[in-house]
């Protein structure tokens, strides 16, 4: 079960200190835990942005040690070279210790693409395997559909597109075992909302 | 990637001014009730969810447009782009979920993008009910899967998980009753293919296709994931649905009856009655729903297990092919878990498995769930399972330690298991040096889990090597580095150059021995080697890549952790041991920027709890600490550990601490340090400044004082020495060096010394008070108490305060 799925940046931007991280697009995947405390829904929709910040904070800071210590020069994909910007990205996973944050030890995998992120949380024990599978499907349906290795806002301005690739390849947070026939019928689907 | 625009249209959409927002809202709010379902309908949908999302702060929307938003929603004429949108602005706005279930569209589709809207913003249970009650009248009616929800199971999922008791055993026994039939008996041939039209195509009858293996062969069996066909019927979605979420239905409901928060004992009786029946499995039909499914659940994971062993001619479904190896050995596990009749027989498939995958690296991660498997069931089985644990501990972090994914599910495998794998698995603590390997590659990465770790590889007969490794981790991590080079020729990075000498060195002959030890996987060859410098020296261009420093960042908080751990295990031979490596390693240590500083923080730290607990340790211990403060080399190259040695020896050198210090070897000490203290502080015309702080001056002075106390002959000598402090402090290289504050201590130091010296006995109770110093009894008894005493003190110390030699 995936908790929630964000993209997010790993590069310096101007308006924010360094360290910190802008959240392109999030979904949170229904509520975490059972317990009813009373909180507002303004308060709960406040503590999940903030705890969402704080793992992108921690993603950025991981992909920067990786890149740091691996010394592999980052070559600058642009549109069109989707496949290699994804055969070039790091991989990672750490867990999150804070019980406060998410379901105690949640999982964090990271895929970081040139200068954005794409993070899955996921509730501890679950297939990593599968769950990198399904990362790097989503990244590559993003990196197309959003055009994100050019210049242009689609993330931001189209982003019912990404809850469209969510809505098939990742529903109510469910990791799918796809084989390449399911995919393919997944994919085609996608497709056809995006040409509309 | 993200650019200039990018970031001004989220500074917008943050800024957007109210009275601008409200007629936008107006604006929506009209395009909603226009015909138009088109462009400019969904742009500005798209342009309301990024201004309701950039703001963590919640916005509010007018009732009105709100309303109209869950009419779209919910009504399955609505195009599925306004559908969408209009959810995910619903679930960034606070609403009320009771309004929303009461006229939803029946479809599919509908039903799916209502529940995200639900499940995101219900409170409580009840809130989830509707949801939860339609979906169940779906699977319980004839309804085909075709008109019911395909997401039916995922969402049944995402409740459970957080509301396990929201159904009851009759609604999980329905369940379990559709989930057989979808996992075991889906269609058999593929689905009618969506005609791709061509002038060909047309009235020829359409035979159903059968299905394939991931290799082309034509399927012989049932229905599983790792089928493969043109296009597929709705059962076999649900199967492939079924699948994905049978795992956490399985955790959540067991054999016992109901969801897990029911008690286990009537668990216990249940399926032992049930294990006779489940062991063969003709008999399933007799089976209650649950154990039915657990049955068929097991079937399918032999099934596909079976079908792993295929070569894929899709890349995607060899990646496939492994996650379902890792995800049927783990419902096997649990199956198993549940009811023990199953062991006997998943053990041959598990077996037979781990001979197929051992030896390939590419399959190293489905080991991990194998040894688990191993590891609940093979005591029970009377399988031996040695050879497993050799084979995980020995090879997987040696070959791979450079695969985080890998690395991680690793350390995770351990840290579920430590005790069982401590009592158990005696490879595990043996190969600490493997597993230290994948700390090394990726210390911020792991670095907390192994601070849990840390604590199940400490043992009394390893103890000191793992001292040793852990202090030459991040030269361990420049091995690794150069290991990991010298098999890939190809890669060539911003530190090709640096390293380039240093990778020479590793291919020399004449050094290998040195690179073994320091890469060998499993204890036993010796806690150090002598050649450790020349190790150090061969890798000194490393010291400063990243991937080396940021390892020697975490040493410290290990070795805190280490002698936490090994002090609470050490017997009197051990701790003379630690005691000995502290001395050692202090000045033979990797030389990376501030690693020396931190490593000797740790080490006084440690030292001095040492000796708290064993004050013999300094007579058993007198002659190498004779040695090491005997050396004024040791104050340049680390004064902070050194000065700690000389407060230990102040304080725990003494009858009372060990009846063997005989006066001879409190004088050999006092003399060493005395002849330490003279040439440091001569005070020449050619002397240079003092490259120590004036910590260490007054720590060797009150040593020298306390060493005096104990053996009353040398006080004079020490008062004689003490008096020339005055011009040592004044003299004119110090109080350039020195701060004004500094030298006044030092003489101020210097002088309370020496009055309190004139009274030995008083001197012997401040400077070396007995170990029942802090107890009540120094306090309560009027003779001794510490209050009556320090006033004695201070009388006498002002009253003598006149009598100080200039």
């Amino acid at each position: 079960m995936v908790i929630c799925f964000l993209i997010h940046t790993v590069c310096p931007v101007n308006a924010l200190s360094a360290g910190e991280s802008r959240i392109l697009y999030s979904r949170s995947f229904g509520p975490e835990t059972g317990d009813g405390r009373d909180f507002t829904s303004e308060q709960k929709r406040l503590m999940q942005k903030e705890k969402l910040q704080i793992v992108s904070r921690q993603v950025r800071s991981a992909v920067a040690l990786s890149r740091e210590a691996s010394g592999n020069p980052c070559a600058e994909a642009v549109l069109g070279e989707e496949a290699m910007a994804l055969g070039e990205a790091e991989c990672g996973v750490f867990s999150l210790g804070n019980v406060e944050l998410f379901p105690d030890r949640s999982v964090v995998l990271w895929l970081g693409v040139q200068s954005l992120a794409f993070t899955l949380v996921c509730r501890p024990h679950e297939n990593l395997l599968l769950a990198e599978g399904t990362l790097r499907s989503i990244a590559r349906h993003c990196l197309e559909e959003l055009r994100l290795l050019g210049p242009g806002s689609e993330v931001l301005l189209k982003s019912d597109r990404v809850d469209a690739m969510l809505h098939r390849l990742l529903p109510h947070g469910q990791l799918l075992f796809l084989n390449h026939r399911f995919a393919f019928s997944l994919d085609k689907e996608i497709a056809s909302y995006v040409s509309k | 990637m993200y650019s200039a625009p990018t970031e001004s249209l989220i500074k917008q959409a943050r800024e957007i001014k109210e009275d601008e927002l409200q007629k936008f809202y107006g604006r929506v709010f009209k395009l909603l009730h226009s015909k138009d379902q088109g462009g400019d309908t969904v742009d500005s949908l798209q342009r309301l969810h990024l201004i309701l999302s950039a703001t963590k702060y919640s916005r509010e929307l007018p009732s009105d447009l709100a309303s109209k938003l869950q009419t779209v929603l919910c009504s399955s004429s609505s195009p599925e782009q306004l559908q969408l949108l209009s959810s995910s602005i619903l679930r960034e706005i606070s609403l009320s979920v009771h309004s929303l279930w009461s006229n939803v569209s029946q479809d599919s589709r509908t039903i799916s993008y209502v529940a995200s809207v639900v499940l995101s913003q219900a409170g409580n249970k009840e809130e989830v009910m509707p949801v939860c009650h339609h979906l169940l009248k779906s699977l319980e009616s004839r309804l085909s899967e075709a008109q019911m929800s395909k997401h039916t199971l995922p969402i049944l999922s995402k409740m459970i998980s957080v509301y396990p008791d929201i159904l009851t055993d009759d609604q999980v026994n329905v369940v379990s009753r559709k989930m057989v039939d979808w996992l075991r008996y889906a269609s058999m041939q593929q689905g009618a293919s969506v005609s791709s039209g061509g002038f060909f195509s047309g009235q020829r009858a359409r035979q159903p296709a059968p299905l394939m293996e991931v290799d082309g062969v034509v399927t012989g069996d049932f229905f599983t994931v790792l089928c493969v066909g043109q296009s597929y019927t709705e059962d076999q979605w649900m199967n492939m649905y079924t699948f994905s979420m049978i795992r956490s239905w399985l955790l959540t409901f067991d054999a016992g009856g109901t969801s897990n928060a029911e008690s286990d004992d009537r668990s216990e009786v249940d399926s032992s009655v049930m294990s006779m029946v489940s062991a063969t499995s003709s008999s399933s039909r007799l089976l209650p729903p649950k154990e039915r499914l657990r049955e068929k659940t097991f079937e399918y994971c032999q099934r596909l297990i079976e079908q792993s062993d295929r070569k894929a001619l899709k890349r995607t479904d060899t990646e496939l092919q492994k996650a379902c190896i890792v995800e049927s050995v783990s419902i096997m596990d649990i199956i198993c878990g549940e009811d023990p009749s199953y062991v006997y027989r998943a053990f041959p498939c598990i077996k037979a498995l781990y001979g197929r995958l051992n030896g390939d690296l590419a399959y190293s991660r489905a080991l991990i769930p194998i040894a688990q498997f191993y590891l609940n069931h093979s005591e029970m089985a009377a399988v031996d399972s040695e050879a497993v644990f050799r084979q995980l501990f020995g090879h997987c972090p040696a070959e791979q330690f450079n695969e985080p994914m890998l690395a991680f599910e690793f350390i995770q495998f351990c840290l579920l298991n430590t005790s069982t794998l401590q009592a158990r698995v005696t490879t595990y603590r043996q190969s600490f040096p493997n597993l230290l390997k994948l700390l090394a590659w990726n210390s911020p990465g792991l670095i907390s889990e192994f601070v849990e770790l840390l604590p199940s590889l400490v043992a009394s007969d390893t103890a000191i090597e793992l001292l040793h490794t852990i202090l030459d981790l991040p030269c361990l991590a420049a091995a690794l580095d150069l290991q990991h080079r010298s098999s890939d020729r190809t890669s060539w990075d911003q530190q090709g150059a640096k390293v380039a000498a240093c990778l020479d060195a590793f291919r020399q002959p004449f050094y290998r021995g040195l690179f073994l030890y320091i890469l060998r996987p499993e204890v036993g060859t010796g806690d150090t080697i002598d050649r450790l410098r020349v190790l150090h020296g061969i890798l000194a261009d490393m010291a400063d890549s990243p991937r080396v420093v940021r390892c020697a960042q975490v040493i410290p908080v290990l070795l805190h952790v280490y002698f936490n751990t090994v002090i609470q295990i050490s017997d009197e031979k051990l701790m003379n041991q630690l005691m000995l490596v502290l001395l050692e390693r202090s000045g033979l240590l990797y030389n990376i920027r501030t690693f020396h500083a931190e490593v000797q923080r740790v080490f006084s730290t440690h030292l001095q709890t040492l000796c708290k607990l064993h004050p013999s340790l300094i007579v058993d211990q007198s002659r190498e600490l004779l040695d090491f403060v005997g050396s004024p080399s040791n104050i340049y190259s680390k004064e902070d550990f050194y000065t700690h040695v000389v407060w230990v020896i102040g304080e725990y050198l003494s009858v009372s601490y060990d009846t063997r210090c005989s006066v001879e070897l409190i004088t050999s000490f006092f003399e060493s340090l005395e002849a330490v203290l003279f040439e440091i502080t001569q005070v020449r015309q050619s002397a240079s400044p003092p490259s120590f702080s004036p910590r260490l001056i007054t720590v060797l002075m009150t040593t020298l004082a306390k060493l005096a106390t104990r053996s009353q002959d040398l006080i004079p000598r020490v008062s004689l020495f003490l008096s020339k402090m005055r011009l040592f402090a004044r003299s004119a290289p110090v109080t350039a060096c020195y701060s004004e504050e500094d030298s006044e201590e030092i003489i101020t130091r210097a002088h309370e010394l020496i009055n309190l010296l004139k009274l030995p006995n008083v001197a012997q109770f401040v400077l070396a008070p007995s170990a029942g110093g802090d107890g009540p009894r120094w306090h309560r008894d009027t003779n001794t108490s510490l209050p009556q005493s320090m006033r004695t003190i201070s009388t006498l110390l002002h009253r003598h305060s006149s009598v100080l030699p200039t």
